[in-house]
């Protein structure tokens, strides 16, 4: 059974059909890319998913669980992380302080324990240090942990939005456009990062990208979106070669491949 | 007697409309929301019965000169203070003009005295009847001119180059900038605008009320208006500020009198929890 | 400048990072302590009432400052606080020690009305509706005078304490010393914990806070009813330090007057809170020691107080948004990397575009 199944969801916006009967399997374990031209849905696609959107039709469901109508606060307590887009840190906050924020859902400490500063409390809050300092250590964020976001450069960001995430302790991760805006330095860290994501933390990725580099890389099978439906899905040089797929990103008429 | 409060209602209203709206005006311009607006009422008023009272110009005429002198207020209140708080977060504006509002009420006290005055109405003589009903010529100038005065803002903001430009700023600021308009003028224009507005307020409302400088918390009730039309809508202000008055005017006759100083606030609440944005307001949920 | 090396997260959440600190505040307590016997009544009583306001305005800074929820009609819950305890001793006669956690638990308990609006506005929509809320309370006092006194007014005695009477500006200042210095540790066990970064999340991005899990009617909820308690307590503390209360004591300028104690001390923080409530509620202290110095047509003016707090509250905002707190912690630093200060690290980011303003 897929770790996340999505089923002919639909979703409109007034007139426009930003999502038309898409359907999606993601597996346990795997590295799984979403692509298409700006504007195709992607990001309506994890909207739906995390919960902050309510599709019209069709469903999502993880490890066999319908989450189609589940409030975006219970998403990640059910083990689903994901990064934004346009990043959506807590800017005048530290680096320490937004991937703390990643451990308040595990808190088992009642109010009155946390208030009265009693010994549950206080280990709970020196286990949820530890845990974050492992994922600081994982993605080399030493340095900056007492940085104010807002003073950071914009790769050291992304870092701490999908620190922020790993901090949950997830078993599917969402990541909307990681590669974005990245140097190519950057972005192939990155794609280390997705690897040992995948490898080390045994947790399975859905990744939105439009880097191709990134997606040939990294991705096990990739799922291609154009106009709000799948137009093609298999691995990536499967899609890549897919005439819909070309034509989606380079219009008619033309015989280049879509390649980086 | 529901259509004597009615009418009466809708010359309040008219007065909270207009307070609303000059608040509205800077908010869609500016982000800024102006907890002075009510003093801005009372200043014009103070400085018209002034000009009327120890200059002894004619009404008219004091009329336009407030007009000019407030709009000058607005001017000189954005190139002095406003456009130093540029970019700062909301509240910090909000408390800025909670201080603003409090220093204007005390300087008043200081220069006209804490002492009540009656204002001059240009209107006087006997209620017009209207079938059953009687209407003071006090309350139909007020609707009168504040229809007008709407209307000319309509035409203003839909015809002239200046009225698009301020209309262009309100929507982007970063977008008009790049179209070649001086941003930094449009907020004077968008301050003076409203300190006139609050003027023609401040005219309207002195004769039936009496000249005080506390008659700024007055403004305290244009906010509910504004915010029950939907905060950033000029004609969810002016629709806003009639309701309030109206029902306000209407709670007074037909309710036990304690709920007529709260009415206002349970009628807002009332519409909120139907409508969260307000009547007119758009509701605004960040893209992500 | 002074550097730790820590061997232990504990480390890191302790309340005095440095044993100076420590020896800091030590000092500062025994100054508090002997403060009564060296200052006299009248000082005494003006330090515990801003002691009280401590405790209102560390409240409000919960909710405002860490949940970015703007409340314009705090003093209501002051208020309630007040006529719980005035209600359940005068009226009633019951011992204080048993109304003042009431006081709280009921003003608490109102401020749940106040999470539904909460859930569903936000900003400017949100501030008018606690201003509403505010006035209404007001009217609920008039208009109740079996339990408020209505429009007289209720008189209120100084508490006792078994045989002790707290009836001297002394005994009751040190009621409220132990009051504020318990409230003092409890906020800052609610910001080192995980409830106090919900909070801060919940403030600077909703989208965010709730894709790490965080419900937001239920933080918010606990942000009202924390503060609500808080404000509770301190009116309970109010009513008997003043002996009389009436309706106003609690209108909207009360409430503008709480909001002015966290901005000028500093949002979002404990030391701002404490500073802003002391420095506001000695205001009128000097303002009547600068009057002195004043050319005689100005200081003689009806309404020059008000319009030296609009002008005080004015400028803080133009020159020190970050309050007396932000302004000390300039200071400290300057003195810790002189000669290198750098004047932008203190600098906040500012936001120009309604898209980055909206949550």
């Amino acid at each position: 059974m897929p770790l996340l199944e999505v089923t002919e969801l639909s979703k409109k916006f007034g007139g426009v059909h930003a999502l038309t009967m898409v359907n999606l399997q993601v597996e346990k374990g795997e590295v799984h890319a979403l692509i298409g031209p700006n504007g195709a849905g992607k990001t309506t696609l994890f909207n739906c998913i995390s919960g902050f959107y309510s599709p019209e039709g069709g469903s999502a469901v993880f490890k066999g669980r319908d989450i189609t109508r589940t409030a975006a606060h219970k998403i990640p307590r059910l083990g689903i992380a994901r990064t934004f887009q346009n990043l959506e840190l807590f800017r005048n906050a530290t680096v320490l302080d937004n991937i703390m924020l990643g451990r308040y859902m595990h808190k088992r400490a009642s109010f009155f324990s946390e208030v009265l500063f009693l010994p549950k409390a206080k280990n709970q809050e020196v286990e949820a240090r530890r845990r974050v300092e492992e994922v600081i250590d994982f993605l080399d964020l030493q340095p900056y942990r007492d940085r104010v976001i807002a003073q950071l450069p914009f790769g050291t960001q992304k870092c701490v939005e999908l620190a922020r995430a790993l901090a949950l302790d997830p078993e599917l991760i969402l990541l909307d456009e990681p590669a974005a805006g990245l140097n190519s330095e950057e972005t192939r860290d990155l794609c280390f990062w997705i690897e040992d994501i995948k490898e080390d933390l045994e947790i399975t990725v859905l990744l939105v990208e439009h880097d191709m580099r990134v997606v040939s890389e990294v991705a096990d099978r990739v799922t291609a979106l154009d106009f709000g439906a799948v137009i093609a899905h298999g691995t990536p040089e499967e899609v890549q070669q897919h005439p819909d797929v070309i034509q989606a990103y380079l219009g008619e008429d033309d015989g280049a491949a879509a390649s980086a | 007697m529901f259509w004597h409060l009615f009418i009466s209602g809708m010359a309040l209203g008219c007065v909270y409309a207009l307070i609303a709206l000059g608040f509205v005006l800077i908010y869609k311009a500016t982000e800024v929301i102006n907890f002075a607006q009510g003093e801005f009422m009372m200043v014009g008023a103070f400085v018209a019965f002034s000009l009327i009272h120890f200059a002894h110009i004619p009404f008219w005429i004091t009329v336009i000169l407030t007009l000019l002198i407030m709009g000058a207020f607005g001017v000189l209140l954005d190139r002095l203070v406003m456009r130093f708080l540029v970019g700062e977060p909301a509240f910090s504006l909000v408390m800025f003009t909670i201080g603003l509002a409090l220093f204007l009420r005390s300087v008043a006290g200081m220069i006209w005295s804490t002492d009540t005055f009656a204002f001059p109405s240009p209107v006087s003589g006997e209620a017009i009847q209207l079938g059953s009903v009687a209407i003071a010529p006090g309350d139909m100038l007020v609707v009168g001119a504040t229809a007008m005065l709407v209307l000319l803002l309509y035409l203003f903001f839909r015809f002239t180059n200046l009225g698009i430009a301020l209309q262009a700023t309100s929507q982007n600021q970063f977008a008009a900038y790049l179209m070649g308009i001086n941003v930094e003028g449009m907020f004077s224009v968008v301050w003076a605008l409203s300190a006139m507005v609050a003027a023609v307020a401040g005219i309207l409302l002195a004769p039936t009320l009496f000249l005080h400088k506390d008659m700024g918390f007055i403004g305290l009730k244009a906010f509910p208006a504004a915010v029950l039309g939907g905060f950033g809508s000029i004609p969810g202000a002016i629709v806003g500020g009639l309701i309030i008055g109206i029902s306000e005017n209407l709670a007074g006759g037909f309710l036990p009198p304690w709920v007529k100083d709260i009415f206002a606030y349970l009628v807002l609440i009332a519409v909120l929890i139907v409508r969260p944005e307000g009547l007119f307001g758009i509701h605004e949920k960040k893209k992500v | 400048m002074k550097f730790k090396l820590k061997k232990s997260y504990m480390e890191d959440l302790k309340l005095f990072e440095y044993k100076s600190d420590m020896v800091g505040y030590g000092v500062l307590l025994v100054f508090l302590f002997i403060f009564p016997s060296w200052a006299g009544n009248y000082w005494t009583y003006n330090l515990t009432l801003a002691g009280i306001y401590c405790i209102a305005a560390l409240g409000l800074n919960i909710l405002t400052g860490y949940t970015g929820m703007i409340s314009l009609g705090h003093a209501a819950f002051f208020a309630i606080g007040a006529y719980t305890v005035g209600y359940m001793t005068t009226i009633l006669g019951h011992s204080f020690w048993i109304a003042l956690p009431l006081a709280g638990f009921a003003a608490a308990f109102v401020g749940l009305s106040l999470v539904l609006p909460a859930l569903r506005l936000s900003g400017i929509y949100l501030a008018i509706v606690t201003m509403g809320f505010g006035f209404i309370i007001d009217q609920v006092i008039l208009e109740w005078p079996e339990v408020t006194g209505g429009a007289n007014g209720l008189l209120i005695n100084r508490p006792t304490l078994g045989p002790l009477s707290l009836n001297s500006d002394a005994s009751y200042y040190y009621v409220v010393l132990v009051i504020v210095i318990l409230f003092v540790l409890l906020t800052k066990n609610i910001v080192r914990t995980s409830l106090g970064r919900a909070l801060v999340a919940v403030r600077d991005s909703e989208v965010a806070a709730q894709s790490m899990g965080i419900p937001l009617a239920k933080v918010k909820t606990q942000a009202f009813v924390i503060s609500g308690f808080y404000a509770g307590i301190a009116g309970g503390l109010f009513a008997p330090l003043i002996n009389f209360i009436g309706p106003d004591n609690f209108t909207i300028i009360e409430s503008i007057n709480l909001i002015v104690m966290i901005i000028v001390g500093g949002l979002a923080s404990i030391h701002g809170s404490i500073f802003g409530a002391i420095f506001i509620t000695l205001l009128s202290e000097f303002i009547r020691v600068g009057k002195d110095a004043l050319p005689a047509f100005l200081s003689q003016q009806v309404g020059f107080q008000g319009a030296v707090y609009g002008l005080i509250i004015m400028l803080f905002i133009l020159f020190e948004p970050m309050g007396i707190y932000g302004r000390y912690l300039k200071i400290k630093y300057l003195f810790q990397v002189f000669p290198i200060y750098r004047k932008d690290t203190f600098r906040r980011e500012r936001k120009f575009q309604k898209a980055q303003r909206t949550r």
